[in-house]
């Protein structure tokens, strides 16, 4: 089972909520930290890390003494990574996805694909918990590929626990796709709401079903809960905001440690999800 | 020779675009006869590489020389590589510009002044 924790906003407690859930949970549970920009669930989780892998994307290589600039290429590419200048193939290797079309349709068989690192995935453990997670390079656009890398990690043996990057974009699309549940977290704020709406929209849209979680439920306005209600999205957990909570998050240390009575509610939350799929 | 302006309408009266790469029109002119083609950019809503798809579009059409506010690195790199001289930070009217550009007003852009994405918004 796959249950993958998102937000639509960021900043509104997803890690916290994804490392709490994770190690509140007993047995063959297995973490994947798919924020490849800004993964941080290593700093809650602790894992020890036992083996490192690049991560590489195909890209084209031009072999100039084969191509007649017939502009093939640049036809096919969706992402308007090649241009055709005179008699010479540019490549944007940044805007390149690695679909291969260049090379596959190239008449001259010109175009041969090479390697390029876009990041890494590391494994480890901590707690009973298998770790995964993604480095994007710094400077590097594309995460999907590196979260495609991250899932094939996934062990259907497992609960697999997905933190999610914030947003609705490609990224999230990539890290929440075929979760069996996915939980939303926001805040009863109107920037939380706004975001919380989109995100909302991208879910049901992979009829994928979800929930949410009002992190800082004291604080903000009443328009989230009215809005979950009226769409009749379940509430699965209310957070109420406390000091020490903000204060052990910026120290890296767990909710369920600080107070011990949100693991059995974690935990309760899981065997919720469970028995609603 | 042909130059292009990007325009924010289709008339030698209009305001320049200050975007390259998702403008509204490019308006491509020839300079001795002032004879122009404005042509809807057919990239304007483009996910990603509009830049260098722009910049192939200017060198499919033989222009010489791109006068527009802002160009990004991809759009840069193309024009160059297409030997297509760049002049950027232009503003006001389409036709002052192509006067101002006769009189020899402007210099060459040697490098791209905003970066990726500039013109998304």
């Amino acid at each position: 089972m796959i249950i993958a924790i998102a937000s639509g906003k960021g900043g509104t407690g997803k890690t916290t909520v994804a490392t709490n859930f994770a190690l509140s949970l007993k047995g063959g549970v297995q973490f994947l930290d798919c924020d490849v920009e800004e993964p941080n669930a290593h700093i809650f989780i602790k894992p020890h890390i036992t083996d490192k892998k690049e991560v590489f994307i195909p890209v084209p290589e031009i072999d100039e003494s084969f191509c007649n600039a017939c502009g093939r290429c640049k036809e096919v590419c969706a992402y308007n990574a090649i241009a055709v200048l005179g008699q010479k193939a540019l490549v944007f290797q940044e805007l390149c996805h690695g679909c291969g079309s260049c090379s596959y349709f190239c008449p001259q068989e010109a175009i041969h694909e090479v390697h390029k690192v876009i990041g890494h995935v590391e494994r480890g453990n901590n707690r009973g918990l298998d770790f995964v997670h993604g480095i994007l390079k710094i400077g590097e656009p594309m995460a999907p590929p590196l979260i495609k890398a991250v899932k094939r990690y996934v062990n259907s043996s497992k609960v697999t626990v997905i933190d999610a990057p914030p947003g609705t974009s490609c990224p999230v699309i990539a890290a929440i796709k075929d979760s069996d549940f996915v939980i939303l977290v926001t805040e009863p704020t109107p920037f939380g709401l706004h975001d919380f709406k989109l995100a909302v929209e991208v879910v049901k849209k992979l009829t994928i079903p979800f929930g949410a979680i009002i992190n800082r439920s004291d604080l903000g306005n009443q328009a989230t809960e009215a809005y979950c209600k009226k769409e009749e999205i379940p509430i699965l957990m209310r957070i109420p905001f406390q000091k020490q909570i903000a204060s052990a998050y910026s120290r890296g240390e767990l909710l369920i440690d600080l107070f011990p009575g949100y693991r059995q509610r974690f935990h309760r939350l899981f065997e919720d999800i469970k028995n609603s799929i | 020779m042909k130059i292009c302006v990007t325009s924010q309408g289709n008339t030698l009266e209009s305001q320049v675009d200050p975007r390259f790469g998702r403008c509204q029109y490019f308006m491509i002119i020839d300079t001795d006869t002032l004879e122009f083609t404005g042509l809807p950019n057919p990239n304007i809503d483009g996910m990603g590489g509009v830049g260098v798809k722009s910049g192939q579009l200017m060198a499919d059409h033989g222009v010489k020389v791109v006068l527009t506010g802002n160009v990004g690195p991809n759009a840069f790199q193309t024009l160059q590589a297409a030997g297509i001289e760049v002049i950027s930070g232009v503003s006001g009217k389409v036709n002052e510009v192509v006067n101002d550009y006769k009189q020899g007003r402007f210099g060459v852009a040697r490098e791209p002044n905003v970066d990726s994405k500039f013109g998304m918004n």
